[in-house]
C-alpha cells in the first residue's frame, strides 16, 4: 500500500493517528448506497412488506373480494369458528409443551456430553435431523407410528411391552358351545373365564371343547389328541377346536381337528386356584397328582386366553395425534437447543463449577443452583426461537396427520393453508389468520430489535 | 482473522474443546464420579440409539421390496439379510415425476441460495461501511422482519406472481425464497462485516478503491466464513421447504418435497415410493451437513430468534 503516494483525501483526517474523525463519505457514496441496497429493498418491499400492509387491509374484507367490506368479522369468525379455535387450542398446547421439552432434553445433553468423550458424536447424530426437511421427518414417523404393531415400530414397541406384562391372549373369540350337543362342558360370562362342572381327578380324562375360533387361522396346529399316559392320580385333558370344516361329532375329538396349544388350564377348588397347566402340542395338559389331591375340583380357562389382541396405542388418532406430532416435533428440534446450550455451557467458568463441588455440592446442587442461573440468557433465546417456530409449525403436521384426524391436529399455519388454498376459498379468513399469527410473534419482532439496539450501544 | 471471528465462531470453537481440566478431589469422590459416568453413558448410549431409531427404520425399509414392507416390520431384515434390494432405488430412478422434481430442487435451490448471498452481501456491506441517512432506522426495519412468518405473504403474492405471470414457474419459487432469506441474510452479514478492521477499509479508501472494488475484494474475501455459513444454511432452509413450494410451483415446477408430499396421501400403499423417495430427499442435506457442519452449526445459532 503506497500511502504516501496516493493524493491526501479530504475526508481523512490530517495527521494520522489523531483521533478518527467519522469520515464524511463522498457525495458518490449515496449513490452506491442505493446501488447496492436496491435488490434488496425492492425484494424486501414487494415480496415481504407489501403483504403485510395487504393482509391487513384484505383481512377486513369478505371471501369476494375488495368489493365486500365486512368490518372485524374475520377476527370474530375466527375465535368462533370451531375449525379455528381447535386450531388454536393445538397452537396452544404445541407452544407451551413443544418449546419446553426440546429445551429441557437439550439442557440435560448438553450437560451430560461434557462428561463423555464421544460428546462430538452424540452431538452429532441428535442434531442430525434439523438437516433433514420437515416432510422427510414427517415421513419418517409416518413409519414410526403406524398402526400395525407388525410395521410401525412404536407400536411394536408398546404391544411387546404390553405382551410382557399382560400375557398374549392366545384365541380371542374362542368360547364353548352354549347350547345343543357338547354343550354344558364348560360356562361363562361371554368372553371368560369359562368353568368346567366338578371333575374327580383319575376318573378320565377332560375333553375341553371349544369352538369360535376359524381353523384356517390355526396354521401351526396340530391333530388335538386324548392324553396317553396320564399319571396315577393326575388330571388329564385335552383342549381343542372342536370343529371342523364339515361339521364332526360335538365334544368329541375327529380326525381333523386341531388342538388349542398354549391354553392355560386352572385347577380351582374352592375358589383357589391349586394347579395350572398349559395346553401342549396336541392340545393335551396334565395337572399333577402332587398338586390337585384327591378332592373334586373344577377346571377353569382364565379369561386371558381369550381377550382381543392388543392392538397398540392409536398414535394418530384423535386424542394422541398432536402429542404425537409434537413428539416428531421434539426428535427436530431438539438437537437445536442442545447445541446452544453447549455453546453457552463451555462459556461457563469452570473454576466456578469445581470451586462448589469442593465445597461439598453434589451435582445436581451444582446443577441447579449454578449452571441453569448462569445459562439463563441461552436458555432464553432457545425458548423463544423455538415458540416463534412452533408457531408457524405446518409441514409437520400436514405430513403427519393421517387425513381422517387431521382436523383434530389442525393449527393456525394449517387452516390458515386450508381456509386460503385447500378449498376453503376464503382470503379474508386466510388473511384475518395471517394477520393474527404475525401478531403472536410481533413480541420477538420487538425483542429482536430490543437486543440489536442494545448491542450497539455496548 | 482471529478479530473477525463472530462471537459464535468463538462460543463453537470452544464447545469443540469440551470440558477439559476436571480435577476430582479425593479417591472416593473420583470413584463415585466414575460410576456415575458409567450410567451416564449408558443412558447417552440409549438416547443416541433412540434418536437414530426413525432414520434407520426409513432407510432400511427404502432398502426392502413392496411386498416384504406390506408385511412385515422393517426390523426383520435384521434377522433376513437376503430381503435387502435396491429395487425401490432403481424404480425411483425410472419414475420421471420424481427424477425431474429432483431436477427440479436443484434449479430451485442453487440460485435462490446465490442471489441470498450476493444480494445480501450487497446490502450488509451498505448497512455496515456506507453512512446515508436513515440507514439505522432502515437496518431496524429489517431486523424487525426476521420472524414474520411467511404464510403472512402466501396470499397477497399468490395474486402478485399471478399478475405478473410468473405464477407457477421456478421463479416463482425463487423469488420468494430469496425475498425471505434476506432479512437473516443481511443481519448476519452486516454484523460480521461491521467487524472487519475499520483501518483496512480505509486504507483502500486511500487508495483510491472504488466501493465495489472494496465489496469485491477486501469485504467478501475477508466475509468468507459468515457467506459460507448464510449459504449453507439458506441451501438446507430452501431444499427443505415444502410450503412455498407447495403453493407457487405448479407439477412441473415441484421440488422433491411436493412430488413426495403428494404421495403422502395414499399413506400405506406405497411406502416402497414414499420411504427411498425420502431419503433420496435426505441424501444432499445430509452430505451438506457432515461436510459443512460448523458452518451449518454457526449459521443456525446465528439465525436463532429467526
Amino acid at each position: 500500500m503506497s500511502r504516501t503516494l496516493s493524493p491526501p483525501s479530504p475526508a481523512a483526517p490530517a495527521a494520522a493517528g489523531a483521533p478518527a474523525r467519522r469520515a464524511r463519505p463522498p457525495l458518490g457514496r449515496a449513490w452506491i448506497a442505493a446501488f447496492f441496497l436496491l435488490p434488496a429493498l425492492i425484494l424486501l418491499g414487494a415480496l415481504v412488506v407489501y403483504p403485510i400492509v395487504w393482509s391487513a387491509i384484505r383481512s377486513l374484507f369478505g371471501p369476494d373480494g375488495f368489493t365486500d367490506f365486512v368490518g372485524l368479522s374475520n377476527y370474530t369468525g375466527v375465535f368462533t369458528d370451531h375449525q379455528t379455535l381447535v386450531a388454536l387450542k393445538n397452537n396452544a398446547i404445541w407452544v407451551v409443551v413443544a418449546p419446553v421439552v426440546a429445551t429441557g432434553l437439550g439442557l440435560i445433553f448438553a450437560v451430560l456430553t461434557e462428561r463423555i468423550r464421544w460428546g462430538t458424536a452424540f452431538k452429532l447424530v441428535v442434531f442430525m435431523p434439523m438437516a433433514i426437511s420437515m416432510l422427510a421427518a414427517g415421513i419418517i414417523f409416518r413409519l414410526v407410528y403406524d398402526q400395525d404393531p407388525g410395521k410401525g415400530v412404536a407400536n411394536a414397541v408398546a404391544t411387546g411391552v404390553h405382551d410382557t406384562f399382560f400375557k398374549a391372549s392366545a384365541y380371542p373369540g374362542a368360547h364353548p358351545r352354549v347350547a345343543g350337543a357338547g354343550s354344558g362342558t364348560l360356562a361363562g360370562p361371554v368372553g371368560g373365564p369359562y368353568t368346567s362342572k366338578p371333575v374327580r381327578p383319575g376318573s378320565g380324562p377332560a375333553a375341553l371343547a371349544l369352538v369360535g375360533v376359524q381353523p384356517s387361522t390355526l396354521t401351526d396346529a396340530t391333530q388335538a389328541a386324548s392324553p396317553s399316559g396320564c399319571p396315577q392320580g393326575a388330571l388329564c385333558g385335552t383342549v381343542w377346536l372342536d370343529f371342523q370344516p364339515g361339521g364332526g361329532t360335538p365334544g368329541k375329538i375327529d380326525p381333523g381337528e386341531k388342538s388349542l396349544a398354549g391354553v392355560r388350564v386352572e385347577a380351582v377348588r374352592d375358589g383357589h386356584v391349586v394347579a395350572t397347566a398349559t395346553a401342549a402340542k396336541d392340545g393335551t395338559f396334565a395337572l399333577p397328582a402332587s398338586r390337585i389331591g384327591a378332592a373334586p375340583l373344577q377346571l377353569r380357562l382364565p379369561a386371558t386366553n381369550f381377550t382381543a389382541q392388543y392392538a397398540g396405542v392409536n398414535w394418530l388418532g384423535p386424542t394422541l395425534v398432536t402429542w404425537s406430532i409434537i413428539g416428531a416435533y421434539v426428535w427436530m428440534w431438539t438437537g437445536f437447543a442442545m447445541v446452544l446450550i453447549a455453546a453457552g455451557l463451555a462459556g461457563i467458568p469452570r473454576e466456578l463449577l469445581e470451586a462448589a463441588r469442593v465445597d461439598g455440592a453434589r451435582e445436581w446442587q451444582v446443577f441447579r443452583r449454578i449452571t441453569v442461573p448462569l445459562l439463563a440468557p441461552v436458555l432464553g433465546v432457545v425458548l423463544v426461537t423455538l415458540v416463534i417456530n412452533v408457531l408457524k409449525i405446518f409441514d409437520l403436521v400436514y405430513v403427519i396427520a393421517p387425513g381422517a384426524s387431521q382436523q383434530d391436529a389442525n393449527v393456525l399455519a394449517l387452516q390458515l393453508y386450508l381456509s386460503s388454498f385447500g378449498g376453503g376459498n376464503d382470503q379474508g379468513t386466510g388473511s384475518a389468520l395471517a394477520v393474527l399469527l404475525l401478531a403472536l410473534v410481533a413480541p420477538a419482532m420487538f425483542l429482536n430489535i430490543k437486543r440489536f439496539r442494545k448491542e450497539k450501544s455496548r | 482473522m482471529t478479530t473477525l471471528q463472530t462471537a459464535q465462531d468463538a462460543q463453537f470453537a470452544a464447545t469443540a474443546r469440551t470440558a477439559s481440566g476436571r480435577t476430582g478431589r479425593g479417591a472416593a469422590a473420583r470413584a463415585a464420579r466414575r460410576l456415575a459416568g458409567g450410567s451416564t453413558r449408558l443412558v447417552l448410549l440409549a438416547v443416541a440409539l433412540f434418536w437414530l431409531l426413525p432414520t434407520v427404520g426409513l432407510l432400511l425399509s427404502s432398502l426392502r421390496g413392496p411386498m416384504d414392507i406390506q408385511s412385515s416390520g422393517w426390523w426383520t431384515v435384521l434377522t433376513k439379510p437376503a430381503q435387502l434390494t435396491l429395487h425401490n432405488y432403481t424404480n425411483l430412478l425410472d419414475n420421471s415425476t420424481i427424477t425431474q422434481s429432483f431436477l427440479n430442487s436443484l434449479l430451485i435451490t442453487v440460485p435462490a441460495t446465490l442471489l441470498v448471498v450476493v444480494v445480501g452481501s450487497l446490502a450488509g456491506y451498505v448497512f455496515a461501511w456506507v453512512e446515508f441517512p436513515g440507514r439505522d432506522w432502515v437496518f431496524l426495519l429489517i431486523v424487525g422482519l426476521l420472524v414474520v412468518p411467511l404464510q403472512v405473504a402466501l396470499v397477497p403474492i399468490t395474486s402478485l406472481f399471478g399478475e405478473i405471470g410468473i405464477f407457477g414457474s421456478i421463479v416463482s419459487v425463487v423469488l420468494f425464497h430469496v425475498a425471505f432469506g434476506l432479512p437473516f441474510a443481511i443481519f448476519l452479514l452486516r454484523n460480521f462485516f461491521a467487524g472487519i478492521p475499520r483501518e483496512l477499509l480505509e486504507a483502500a479508501r486511500l487508495d483510491g478503491a472504488g466501493e465495489l472494488w472494496l465489496f469485491v475484494r477486501v469485504v467478501v474475501p475477508l466475509g468468507g466464513p459468515a457467506i459460507a455459513s448464510l449459504g449453507i444454511f439458506q441451501f438446507l432452509w430452501v431444499w427443505n421447504d415444502m410450503l412455498v413450494a407447495l403453493i407457487f410451483a405448479d407439477p412441473g415446477s415441484a421440488p422433491l418435497t411436493v412430488a413426495l408430499q403428494q404421495q403422502t396421501r395414499q399413506f400405506g400403499t406405497n411406502i416402497d415410493v414414499l420411504s427411498s423417495g425420502a431419503f433420496l430427499s435426505m441424501i444432499i442435506p445430509l452430505v451438506v451437513f457432515f461436510a459443512f457442519q460448523r458452518q451449518f452449526v454457526n449459521g443456525v445459532m446465528a439465525g436463532a430468534l429467526k
